[in-house]
């Protein structure tokens, strides 16, 4: 499975809530969606976990780790140098 | 806290158990052994992953390219267990894992999560303030260190390899993998020299 | 971002400040004999075939809010195990009562 995005590139997690449209089962945690971070590497293909969880046949889908900013998540909390680092699939992910 | 369980709760528990062994969906026997096998995991794997890593470069190397193949080569059975990922320390890094979304944890190296793991206060603090929580817990962190939070949330589970502390030149594996406790493991600690 | 235009599910809990009055408990028991077990039953089941990870958690999801914060850890994995095999027809409501 070719991996769309190579370490180091700026990536931007779509901002979209899809537990607002109805029952889901997403790994894409609030406080990153619409948010701009790095691929730090890529972790290999998984199953679609939010087929998975309805046992829908699931498709592999390549996983990331994401660097973000701390800080520029959660200003009025967060320190200069501290990042976040996050597990996020493909298709959850577009071109910064 | 981790309030015991109510007696309805068990009372649900053996009607369901009761009802998969008629069926003969599950036995006994095989929950009794899963529960061992469960038991059987603890921080001591973890810790001595780290500990031979601090004194064998090629050891090292290997954890972290493929912490499953350092679990395995530990005897951990790893098959059907998530991938391992072994995230490395320096003296300007410090890695530090929660699950935000449930509570993933690397349990084939370290056992069973701990409450406070689970709990909500912890999955909701430390990706807002993780010097706050480390501070609270006796070990504040450098301005000049980058903290980095890892919220574990799929298909990888994650431990920490700290930095071998200072003054530990002449230890031995089992004296190192003694300063290696779950916290550390977890990253929400630092390793103590005894004092 | 969430915190004023959406509102995340009951789960996704990260940075939520609802949860920062309380310091994080260092609460060290291990799990008592009821959470063992359902902790061991829900590993054979997947073991088996029976259910996913994924299934479990989106089960305990689905937990009316109320509910799932009053049940302890391992009563939501309960819940969420009962509600897969009564969906998947593995046991009836007949024979959990």
């Amino acid at each position: 499975m070719t991996a769309r995005f190579a370490p180091g590139s700026r990536v931007l997690v779509k901002n979209d809530w899809p537990e607002e449209r109805g029952p889901c089962h997403i790994r894409t945690p609030h406080y990153l969606r619409g948010r701009a971070g790095q691929v730090e590497r890529v972790l290999g293909a998984f199953r679609n976990p939010e087929d998975l969880a309805f046992a829908r046949p699931a498709e592999t889908r390549v996983l990331y780790h994401v660097v973000f900013d701390q800080p520029g998540i959660f200003p009025a909390d967060g320190k200069a140098p501290d990042k976040l680092l996050v597990e996020i699939f493909e298709h959850w992910l577009e071109a910064a | 806290m981790s309030n015991p369980a109510r007696a309805e709760s068990v009372e649900q528990l053996d009607r369901l158990v009761a009802a998969l062994l008629a069926k003969g969906v599950v036995t006994e026997a095989e929950i009794a052994e899963q529960q061992a096998s469960t038991d059987r995991a603890s921080p001591e794997i973890g810790a001595r992953i780290v500990a031979r890593a601090w004194l064998d470069p090629a050891w090292r190397a290997m954890v972290l390219r493929n912490g499953t193949e350092g679990a395995e080569a530990l005897g951990v059975s790893m098959a059907g267990a998530p991938p391992l990922g072994v995230l490395e320390d320096t003296a300007k890094r410090h890695h530090l894992i929660v699950c935000t979304l449930c509570s993933c944890y690397p349990r084939a190296v370290l056992g069973y999560p701990p409450h406070w793991y689970k709990s909500f206060s912890y999955r909701s603090r430390v990706v807002r303030e993780p010097r706050a929580v480390m501070a609270e817990w006796g070990s504040p962190v450098a301005d000049d260190i980058e903290l980095r939070v890892v919220d574990s949330t799929a298909d990888y589970r994650w431990m920490v390899l700290p930095v071998r502390p200072a003054g530990t030149d002449d230890w031995t594996e089992d004296q190192l993998a003694a300063l290696v406790t779950r916290d550390v493991l977890v990253g929400v600690a630092l390793p103590k020299l005894p004092a | 971002m969430s915190d004023t235009e959406h509102t995340p599910a009951m789960h996704d809990i990260g940075g939520i400040q609802r949860f920062h009055c309380t310091p994080v408990e260092r609460d060290e028991a291990p799990p008592d004999a009821f959470g063992k077990r359902v902790d061991a039953l829900r590993q054979v089941l997947a073991r088996k075939g029976y259910m996913t990870v994924d299934e479990l958690r989106r089960g305990i999801e689905s937990i009316p809010e109320p509910e799932y914060f009053a049940l302890t850890y391992y009563e939501r994995w309960l819940r969420s195990i009962e509600l897969l095999m009564l969906e998947k027809g593995v046991v009836t409501p007949e024979e959990l009562t």
